[in-house]
């Protein structure tokens, strides 16, 4: 953090600021020190900092034209993609841009797991990072389920059902969240409401998130504490802006390819086909950003147990900071940790296949073993891990390895104290 | 103030007492229609039984008919139907229940086409029991609707019914 004192040049600007500190706050973003060695792993903050306001704008629009009716929902979303002025194009950036969010969210996540930006100090920012997550999931899969298709109907269905698997109070809360005996109208509307909260929600999350990241700094690639400022760091302005915004642009191809030449590819046809509570599809399958979290479910025989599975594979997540024991925190200087972490990548992209497959022969053993996996890397491998494995030597600075030295002297003698403990 | 008069409880306890107590009573007043008001509402409740006319189900044949929303099967079962449901050993079951007591009367099986496990809906003359099997997450029930295979934990639910006439049904 930048310790000095600002004072705005003009006058107004310091009439104002005396009065309300925005100025200073302005100051602070802009002059805030970052390590210089970050990659372009780290541009998801902004990107997905993009992605949610881009869900927000589109999907008020879409609330202008939309009508949260079980009899008219389905039909007003045909309104949108064919009377309404660009309305094709508003509802395939906001059902793209879930995806997309969904995308960016995962590589950022994965990043942190990566370089261990969830370890001391920052354990904070990861817990809030996984609180806007499965508000994510919960926004997602609520979204789903307002076009009232088929796909919708069902897989609200079978979400909401999960809270029957509750012994003795599971039904009374199904019909609560239900308003009703079965998903109707009651339950439309209210998912409808809260779709439109929860953004909000996130939003104040990731205020709280640069806020608790502000405090101890950005992590970096080679993980270790760096002095700020110094001459590790940049400021974030412009030399991180001009980064962020180009990583952004990338990634805005990649979405318009989406949005242009196959918006519905990620999408399920059976949601064309309007709700009906008398057939089910042969073949239900989540969005593409929940199969992992399926497979999980449909891997356990038993019903209370499968989703206890499911949710415990959420909270590892949560309480990771703790589960792993490790002092070194990029994979960089983890040489063990290293195998594994590509072993866990491989075993979620396994259980995110598994999930869109028919829960039978094969697949469901395979389903088995990768779950079994998913929760041994957390909850055996990374404990374990921390004491056994030899970490190779930490450099003193960013600019040791290139430079041959230190340019803080304090910080070297830190980090060679810190190379004993370990 | 002395050790002794702190421990002791005095007037200014008993109001910091009685106020947080009145407090949360008032909180759980204000909390909880905001909480019910999401529970079933009346009109919902209203459409709490519905009557079916059952006279042109042809033995073997099944129909399915709306009741709250849900689907709710009445099937006409055949003679051998009956008997593979009645022959088979309770101790067989992962939730036992007699036929004679899912179908009151044997030739008709009402219940709920909800499959027990996350409430897809099971496709007829399907699965391993030749009866019915959610293609959802793989639960094969027999001609009862009683679970024999999959992940469901209960027998398909056999809603309050009973026959107005022979030729009707009403259920709820």
């Amino acid at each position: 953090m930048s310790d000095h004192e600002y004072t705005p040049k003009s006058k107004v600007g310091k009439w104002f600021n005396d009065r309300l500190p925005l100025l200073t706050l302005a100051n602070h973003l802009t002059d805030y020190p970052t390590p210089k060695n970050l990659n372009y792993w780290w541009t998801f903050g902004g990107i997905l900092t993009f992605c949610l306001i881009t869900q927000i704008i589109t999907g008020i629009v879409l609330g202008m034209h939309y009508v949260a009716h079980a009899d008219l929902a389905f039909q007003s979303v045909e309104h949108i993609m064919r009377d309404v002025n660009y309305g094709w194009l508003i509802r395939y950036v906001h059902a793209n841009g879930a995806s997309m969010f969904f995308l960016a969210v995962y590589i950022h996540i994965f990043r942190s797991l990566y370089y261990g930006s969830y370890k001391s100090p920052r354990e904070v920012i990861w817990i809030i990072g996984m609180l806007i997550y499965f508000l994510m999931m919960a926004t997602a899969f609520m979204g789903y389920v307002l076009p009232w298709g088929q796909m919708s109907f069902w897989g609200a269905t079978v979400i909401t059902n999960l809270f029957s698997a509750i012994p003795l109070v599971g039904e009374s809360i199904t019909n609560w969240l239900w308003g009703g005996y079965s998903v109707d109208n009651p339950t439309l509307t209210r998912f409808f409401s809260l779709h439109y909260l929860f953004p909000f929600l996130i939003l104040g999350l990731v205020v709280l998130h640069i806020w608790a990241l502000h405090v101890p700094g950005n992590n970096n690639p080679i993980g270790i504490d760096i002095k700020k400022p110094s001459k590790d760091t940049v400021p974030f302005h412009p030399y991180i802006v001009i980064k962020d915004a180009f990583a952004l642009l990338i990634f805005l191809l990649i979405f318009a390819f989406f949005v242009f030449f196959s918006p519905n590819i990620l999408g399920h046809a059976d949601n064309y086909i309007e709700a009906n509570p008398l057939v089910t599809p042969a073949h239900i399958v989540p969005e593409w950003y929940l199969l992992p979290f399926y497979a999980i479910l449909r891997s356990v025989p038993d019903k209370l147990l499968g989703v206890i599975a499911m949710f415990a594979a959420i909270f590892v997540l949560v309480i990771l900071p703790w589960l792993d024991t490790s002092k070194v925190r990029s994979t960089v200087f983890r040489p063990i940790y290293k195998q594994f972490y590509w072993f866990l990548v491989a075993d979620v992209l396994i259980l995110g296949y598994v999930g869109a497959m028919p829960a039978e022969g094969i697949y469901l053993l395979i389903a088995r073993v990768a779950t079994a996996y998913y929760f041994a890397h957390f909850l055996i491998i990374l404990p374990f891990l921390g004491f056994k494995e030899k970490t190779t030597p930490l450099p003193m600075s960013i600019t040791e390895p290139i430079l041959g030295g230190s340019p803080d002297m304090a910080m070297a003698k830190n980090n060679s104290n810190f190379k004993e403990k370990l | 103030m002395s050790e002794s008069e702190k421990k002791k409880p005095n007037r200014r306890d008993f109001i910091v007492t009685a106020t947080t107590a009145a407090g949360a009573v008032g909180v759980g007043a204000v909390v909880w229609p905001l909480v019910d008001q999401m529970n079933p509402d009346a009109s919902v409740k209203a459409l709490a039984s519905t009557e079916v006319d059952i006279s042109a189900v042809e033995p073997g044949q099944s129909i399915t008919v709306l009741w709250r929303g849900k689907p709710v099967f009445i099937k006409r079962r055949t003679k051998e139907e009956i008997e593979s449901a009645r022959a088979v050993d309770l101790s067989e079951l992962k939730h036992p229940e007699k036929d004679e007591d899912r179908a009151k009367n044997p030739e008709w099986l009402v219940m709920l086409g909800v499959c027990t496990h996350l409430g897809c809906v099971p496709l007829n003359d399907k699965g391993d029991y030749g009866a019915w099997f959610c293609p959802c997450h793989g639960s094969h029930y027999d001609t009862s609707g009683r679970i024999r295979k999959g992940p469901a934990p209960t027998n398909m639910e056999v809603p309050k019914y009973e026959f107005v006439n022979s030729n009707t049904i009403k259920i709820g």
